[in-house]
């Protein structure tokens, strides 16, 4: 026999709401069902005009990040039987204005992608006709960890220091941005270490830690930040001994 | 309504589109590319793909011997001088990845290693762990925000396209956050709209693999070719139908029935061997493995899940060890979503459509029949696949297709005369009316879940891994009847902001197009070939009256025209596709007789 659980999920549509609102929908559930699955019911079943991200459904696409019980989670991960009996409360991700219901305006962290310029500036150029670029297995796990980063933001509103200050380049861009750095492929690092140490970059975190923590990949954004942190804090001192722009 | 000028205009930011547009704007920076997409490009379906994507990189390989993988993969239904350039750009389409930084899984040397995948004669799969296409698509991704002449419409949905004076000439998109409809006019457009896997129940795909590029294209005139070919992966998540890669079985796993028994040496793929060995067993073709499993399933030796029946993917004499390291991403879906430990118990499996091998009919340079117009990737049919898809060639076509599609949409755009912005705006204004009426009426009374459903589950009878006429001849009247209800259907959203109750009103429009052209062109080929397999009375395939591509045309508010079409063979003619001892065998008397 299903079980049903209840769910309270914020709504906020601007055309019509003054501010947010939870509405509440009893779902019945399987033990197979994620979150999302819960909320597709709702959407096919219940109704129509619920709006919420979504697409691969196995964690890979980044799409489905949201509040679930107040804790940054993808949807599709989590599941409903984990939450029985309920109720279960979601929200939109915390930290980002909110576009619609569980949309949330996530223009910054584009923005912010862009900056950090992820892409492999190389260090030496090499033409496809002198095939790949070695990279021992080593060098490879240097970099593999932060390149696994599927961008869904739940670090940002896991992140006190980016509610602050939404400036913030924040957990998940600094932690592309190590993944380039850390390439043996690339030589942008400089290049990049200007953002890293500016007003925006890696000293705006206070070492919280709950970015990793929630994490669904396995990226430790932290420990990208903690790494730059030293890298930047010694860029800061050797721009002590050497003038600007000065050689050796 | 606003209008962007561009001169190539990309719908689609998956590996396809991304290369695209990266392709236009290494070969002119002048040129004004608008990459549209109705997800935020690293959303887009690439990301799910696992396994890996096909490059000739070993020395004891061959162009010949991808080539001859790929066509008789294909039961001979493939364009043959566009699989030969296809084989052939593979290799350096990889190299490019590499050098934009995907982090390709390496040997102890440091060059780039390559996997075993099913029907593929020699390893030849490039592979980043098992989240190749989520790797690709981030790395083309992020290398286009290094191109300023790229300019991008994420969440955009594109309507429909603009034809005018018998030419592609742009497309009207709708911005999700606002409901506003932009009207890009360009001198030519590329579609890169990914397959339609969606339009079945249980499927490997996203949510928004929905076939909207197919669905404009076909309803602009341009023939949907071989839509019949729906591959169905065969190691999949029973219920939710989310895939366990090929990977799997090329890093050795075995599939076992209710007895523990490794069923497919019963199929003519065996002998079993301990080891993987390629193109035998668990590492046959997918359309192989796929019916394989349906006849266990008839035989009753399969296992009853809560899910239906399922057989087991054994991965534990791999150990913990290798499967955290080749296989991560499998592991955690196994452990959160069924609660198995695939080091320890066996993962309960049973096939899902996965890949649609038809598509946008064009040509090999990615031209459809309509000027202007170009397609590459999932949503086009160049060629490649024919009447069942190899595992890994098609995240190699998106680099190969995508880049040649950019290429010579950019050529066009350049030669092509002035654009009369007016008529184009009209038009745009249309696509606008419309879409609005969807929203606005008030008497509509059907709901797109339920027609989706009905959808889904005569698609799912009628175009199974076996088919039969009358379950089939169901279909296009369920069909029929589905897309006549669909125009009284009612919206409950009617607001303007992220209203995606519409989107996913006009996306089932889409759908239900895209399936008729599958079930019309399934019905009407009267003989079994790859991954269209019937059961009454036309179990062999018939190279006299059926080696020729489909052709569906769209007709209206009718069922779609049949037609057919040549397929270029160049070198290998039809034989007979045999795999395990029986395809060496055959293998080595066709050597013979060529030496002869
Ligand atoms: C689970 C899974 C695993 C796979 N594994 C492999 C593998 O290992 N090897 C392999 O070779 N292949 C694999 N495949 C197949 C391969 O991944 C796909 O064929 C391929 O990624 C499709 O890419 P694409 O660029 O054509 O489309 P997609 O990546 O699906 O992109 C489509 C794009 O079109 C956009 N779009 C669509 N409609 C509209 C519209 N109306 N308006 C605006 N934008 C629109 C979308 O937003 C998206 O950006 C796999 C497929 C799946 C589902
Ligand atoms: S670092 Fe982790 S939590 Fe943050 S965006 Fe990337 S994947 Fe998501
Ligand atoms: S739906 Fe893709 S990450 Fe959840």
């Amino acid at each position: 026999m299903a079980r049903t659980i209840t769910m309270e999920v914020l709504r906020y549509r601007p055309e019509q709401d003054a501010g947010p609102v939870f509405q509440t929908y009893e779902v019945p559930f399987t033990d197979d069902m994620s979150v999302l699955q819960g909320l597709l019911h709702i959407k096919d079943e219940l109704d129509e005009t619920l709006s919420f991200r979504w697409s691969c459904r196995m964690a890979i696409c980044g799409s489905c990040g949201m509040m679930i019980n107040g804790k940054p989670a993808l949807s599709c991960k989590t599941f409903l039987r984990d939450l029985a009996p309920g109720p279960v409360r979601i929200e939109a991700l915390n930290h980002f204005p909110i576009e619609r219901d569980l949309v949330v305006v996530m223009e910054d962290f584009i923005d912010k992608l862009e900056r950090i310029q992820p892409y492999i500036i190389p260090k030496e150029p090499r033409t496809l006709e002198q095939g790949e670029y070695l990279q021992t297995p080593a060098q490879l796990e240097k970099y593999e960890q932060f390149s696994s980063c599927i961008n869904c933001l739940l670090c940002y509103a896991a992140c006190p220091q980016y509610g602050l200050n939404p400036d913030f380049v924040g957990p998940g861009a600094l932690a592309l941005l190590h993944r380039y750095n850390a390439d043996s492929r690339d030589g942008g690092a400089a290049q990049r270490m200007e953002l890293v140490a500016a007003e925006e970059g890696v000293f705006n975190c206070t070492a919280v830690g709950y970015c990793s923590e929630v994490c669904p990949k396995h990226v430790d954004p932290a420990n990208a930040v903690n790494q730059n942190k030293t890298t930047a804090a010694a860029d800061y001192f050797l721009g002590f001994l050497k003038p600007k722009g000065s050689r050796t | 309504m606003e209008v962007y000028e561009a001169d190539v205009v990309i719908v689609g930011a998956g590996g396809a589109g991304l290369r695209a547009a990266i392709a236009v704007a290494e070969s002119d920076p002048a040129l004004k590319i608008a990459l549209v997409s109705k997800v935020y490009p690293m959303r887009s379906h690439t990301v799910a793909a696992e396994g890996g994507s096909a490059g000739v990189v070993q020395s004891h390989d061959s162009f010949e011997h991808h080539f001859n993988d790929t066509v008789s993969g294909g039961d001979w239904l493939c364009e043959q001088d566009v699989v030969d350039y296809f084989v052939a750009q593979c290799p350096e389409e990889m190299v490019q990845l590499e050098h934009w930084g995907c982090p390709w899984s390496r040997k102890p040397d440091g060059h780039v290693n390559v996997r075993a995948f099913g029907g593929m004669r020699i390893e030849r799969t490039w592979f980043a762990a098992d989240k190749t296409g989520f790797h690709m698509l981030h790395t083309l991704f992020q290398t286009s925000i290094k191109y300023p002449s790229i300019k991008r419409f994420d969440e955009y949905f594109c309507a429909d396209l603009i034809v005018e004076d018998g030419r592609a000439q742009g497309v009207a998109v709708i911005e999700i956050a606002s409901g506003e409809f932009t009207l890009i006019e360009a001198g030519a457009v590329i579609f890169a709209t990914g397959g339609a896997g969606r339009v079945f129940r249980e499927n490997t795909n996203g949510g928004i693999v929905t076939g909207d590029g197919m669905a404009l294209a076909y309803r602009h005139g341009v023939p949907l070719r071989d839509m019949e070919f729906v591959q169905y992966h065969p190691t999949c998540m029973p219920g939710t139908g989310l895939l366990f890669t090929e990977a799997c079985r090329g890093e050795g796993g075995f599939l076992l029935n209710k007895d523990g028994y490794r069923y497919l040496q019963d199929y003519g793929l065996g002998p079993a061997e301990p080891e993987p060995r390629n193109k035998a067993m668990e590492l046959g073709p997918r359309d192989r493995l796929s019916q394989a499993f349906w006849h266990e399933q008839q035989k009753g030796r399969t296992i009853d899940g809560p899910q239906g029946a399922v057989v087991h993917l054994d991965l534990r004499h791999l150990g913990e060890k290798r499967l955290r390291e080749r296989l991560p991403q499998i592991y955690e879906l196994a452990e959160e979503f069924l609660g198995v430990d695939p080091a320890l118990t066996p993962i309960p499996v049973r096939p899902a459509v996965h890949y649609t091998m038809g598509g946008i009919l064009v040509d090999g340079r990615c031209a459809s029949p309509l000027p202007g117009l170009y397609a590459a990737g999932e949503c086009s049919s160049v060629g490649i696949h024919g009447a069942n898809r190899l595992g890994s060639n098609s995240l190699a076509e998106l680099c190969v297709f995508g880049k040649v599609a950019g290429l010579e949409a950019a050529a066009f755009a350049k030669s092509a005369t002035r654009r009369d912005s007016a008529t184009l705006l009209k038009q745009a204004q249309k696509v606008e009316q419309d879409a609005r009426a969807l929203l606005t009426r008030t008497d509509g009374t059907e709901r797109i879940a339920q027609l989706r459903r009905e959808m889904a589950t005569t698609m799912e009878s009628g175009c199974g891994i076996y088919r039969l006429a009358d379950t089939m001849q169901a279909a296009c009247d369920t069909l029929d009847e589905l897309r006549q209800r669909f125009r009284n259907v009612g919206i409950q959203d009617k607001s303007s902001v992220w209203n995606n109750n519409w989107l996913l009103t006009i996306e089932l429009g889409f759908q239900l197009d895209v399936a008729q052209a599958m079930a019309c062109s399934a019905l009407n080929r009267k003989e079994s070939r790859g991954a269209h397999q019937r059961l009454d009375g036309f179990e062999q395939r018939d190279d006299e009256h059926f080696l020729k591509h489909s052709l569906a045309h769209y007709d209206g508010a009718g069922p779609p025209r049949i037609g057919y079409g040549d397929v270029k063979i160049t070198h290998s003619r039809p034989a007979v596709r045999a795999y395990g001892a029986a395809g060496e065998k055959a293998e080595k008397l066709a050597k013979e007789a060529g030496n002869g």
